[in-house]
């Protein structure tokens, strides 16, 4: 279990983590989500004693990370994929983690198989890997000492869809069998897909936690629906009173999915598709930490960028 | 991968888990330098280029007719060895914060204290393994200069020059090491370096003939020519040590100490 309890870290004037405190549970991946510069690196690194803290403390399984003898057995790390020496190999950068935990050789074949990085590739320098290989080797090198508490700053930078689709595998097991996980990004659909729970962070202070369901809660905007024949539906709900307004080829409804499909099964209208409009995380998302954006105002479109390169 | 340690409540459990052994990180430190290009490069370059000084060394000798001797082999290995062993000693510090792997190995080892302790460590045993190295390819270019000369090899070198010459090289290598704690990076170390040894004993040497005051405090601050006693032959008396503590403490003990108290406080970055 990872505590951290009032963190507030200052620059001179500027405040990167603001008296934030939250837990992370055994058992559960949980996701730190922020945009870029929010505090998410620098909570992160105040955890494993690289950054001291202006106030407030972090514990691990009860413990300071620096009081935590031979810490690798016990949290593995992983800050930044390319933080790697370019002239070692992916194998020599893991040998030495492995000697540094005082763990067999054997530990290095294994952990490489894991990860999917093959022999041939672990007996290339670091300068030739591509970002997600640097990931994989950043994923190992945190997962050597079998730790119980992961510690994983934007993990799924420069991952594929096939590799991030592993990775969510990997940490859902590790958390299965008991492990802590913390694993922080930038990018919403990451974190939405691999975390039990989120915290979102933006201008070092944690603006919503909870698990995706209970964040949304709180923002439900209503139902996106579709049948075929939407004038006839948007008659039947009125007539139970509630309001429907065309949204592109279909209905947007200020209702439950649940109310909308009972009214059309009554009514006997075939409905083509029905859901909770979506993007509600991420409006959520972008809502919360609007402040805290760098785009206050959309981009130039495609085209005039088009236009600008003529 | 095995299963994950059991887990029981919040708080974890660490006592059965041993501390690193100093001994382990310094072997590591050790193998840290050998294990990419540019480490390894650099010590076979101590030593090919060492070797090279002495060859030459041997062949204007025995061309030139000069009566060469141990301790002029000796002499002329300590240009090549005070330049390398500086280096060697500034890269000990400054590869981990170049390459950013500060960030894995204070990740693993938190003690800022053991991992710097320990690359000090590992930078002295690279220290006397290269010194003795530097002995015996001197013995050897002897031997050689005996032969080809056709005399008895001369070996006027004893304990008391043997161990100034260990000492010498052992202060220039802490040098680079302090001067790398303080700046963490490659360049700039090697560049202050340098300038420290070549060019500010040049400027003090001017000055001392200039000025007189300069010429009174430059055995007291001027480090280098605190240590021409410790290969030149000459003894050292009780004020020349006193000297060499004086301006060692300037240039090696306070840069050192300046940043240690850095490093132990700073961000990893």
């Amino acid at each position: 279990m990872i505590t951290v309890d009032g963190l507030t870290r200052k620059y001179g004037a500027f405040t990167a983590v603001d008296n934030i405190s939250f837990t992370c549970q055994p058992g559960q991946v949980t996701g730190f989500l922020g945009p870029n510069g929010a505090g998410k690196t620098t909570t992160m690194r105040i955890m494993v004693g690289l950054t001291a803290p202006t106030s407030g403390s972090v514990t691990i399984g009860g413990h300071r990370f620096t009081d935590i003898p031979n810490p690798g057995r016990h949290v593995g790390v992983l800050l930044d994929a390319s933080a790697q020496h370019a002239g070692r190999t992916g194998r020599e950068v893991l040998s030495l983690g492995a000697a540094t935990m005082g763990l067999p050789k054997t530990r290095v074949d294994e952990i490489l198989e894991l990860v999917s990085l093959t022999p041939a590739e672990s007996k290339r320098r670091v300068r030739n890997y591509s970002l997600g290989m640097r990931q994989r080797l950043g994923i190992a090198h945190a997962l050597l000492g079998d730790p119980s508490v992961l510690i994983l700053d934007e993990p799924a930078n420069g991952l594929d869809p096939a590799g991030i689709r592993w990775m969510r595998g990997l940490l859902r097991g590790y958390a299965e069998r008991g492990g802590t996980v913390l694993l922080s990004s930038h990018l919403l659909n990451e974190v939405e897909l691999i975390a039990d729970e989120m915290i979102l962070i933006g201008n070092g202070r944690i603006v919503a936690s909870g698990n995706k369901e209970s964040l949304l809660a709180g923002n439900q905007s209503g139902t996106l629906a579709m049948s075929t024949d939407n004038a006839r539906l948007t008659e039947a709900l009125a007539a139970r009173g509630l309001h429907a307004t065309a949204a592109g080829a279909g209905l947007r409804v200020d209702a439950e999915p649940l109310q909308v499909g009972t009214i059309a099964a009554q009514n006997a209208i075939v409905l083509t598709d029905l859901r909770p409009a979506e993007g509600g995380l991420e409006d959520l998302f972008l809502e919360l930490t609007a402040d805290t954006q760098r785009e206050t105002t959309p981009g130039p479109t495609a085209a005039e960028l088009q236009g600008a390169h003529r | 991968m095995s299963a994950v340690t059991t887990y029981a409540g919040p708080t974890m459990d660490i006592s059965a888990t041993k501390p690193t052994p100093f001994a382990r990180l310094v072997r590591l430190e050790l193998r840290k330098m050998v294990d990419t290009r540019a480490g390894l490069w650099l010590l076979v370059a101590t030593g090919l280029v060492t070797a090279l000084v002495l060859v030459i060394q041997l062949w204007v000798g025995v061309a030139q007719d000069l009566p060469l001797s141990m301790r002029s082999f000796m002499i002329g290995m300590n240009t090549p060895m005070g330049v390398f062993l500086p280096v060697l000693g500034i890269m000990a510090v400054t590869s981990e914060w170049g390459q950013r792997t500060a960030l894995t190995t204070f990740a693993l080892v938190p003690s800022r204290g053991q991992v710097m302790g320990s690359k000090f460590a590992a930078m002295m045993v690279v220290a006397v393994g290269a010194l003795v190295i530097g002995l015996g390819l001197a013995a050897i270019a002897n031997l050689l200069f005996s032969a080809l000369y056709g005399a008895d090899a001369v070996w006027n070198v004893g304990i008391g020059a043997t161990a100034k010459y260990f000492l010498l090289h052992v202060i220039g290598m802490s040098t680079g090491f302090a001067f790398g704690t303080l700046l963490l990076n490659t360049p700039a170390a090697i560049v202050a370096y340098f300038v420290y040894s070549f060019v500010l004993p040049t400027i003090f040497g001017i000055g001392a003939a200039l000025v007189g005051w300069i010429r009174d405090i430059q055995p007291w601050v001027d480090f280098s020519f605190a240590q021409t006693p410790l290969f030149d032959g000459s003894s050292m008396d009780g004020e020349n040590w006193a000297q060499l503590g004086v301006s060692g403490l300037i240039w090696l003990v306070l840069p050192l100490v300046i940043g240690l108290w850095r490093v132990f406080r700073a961000e990893v970055k």
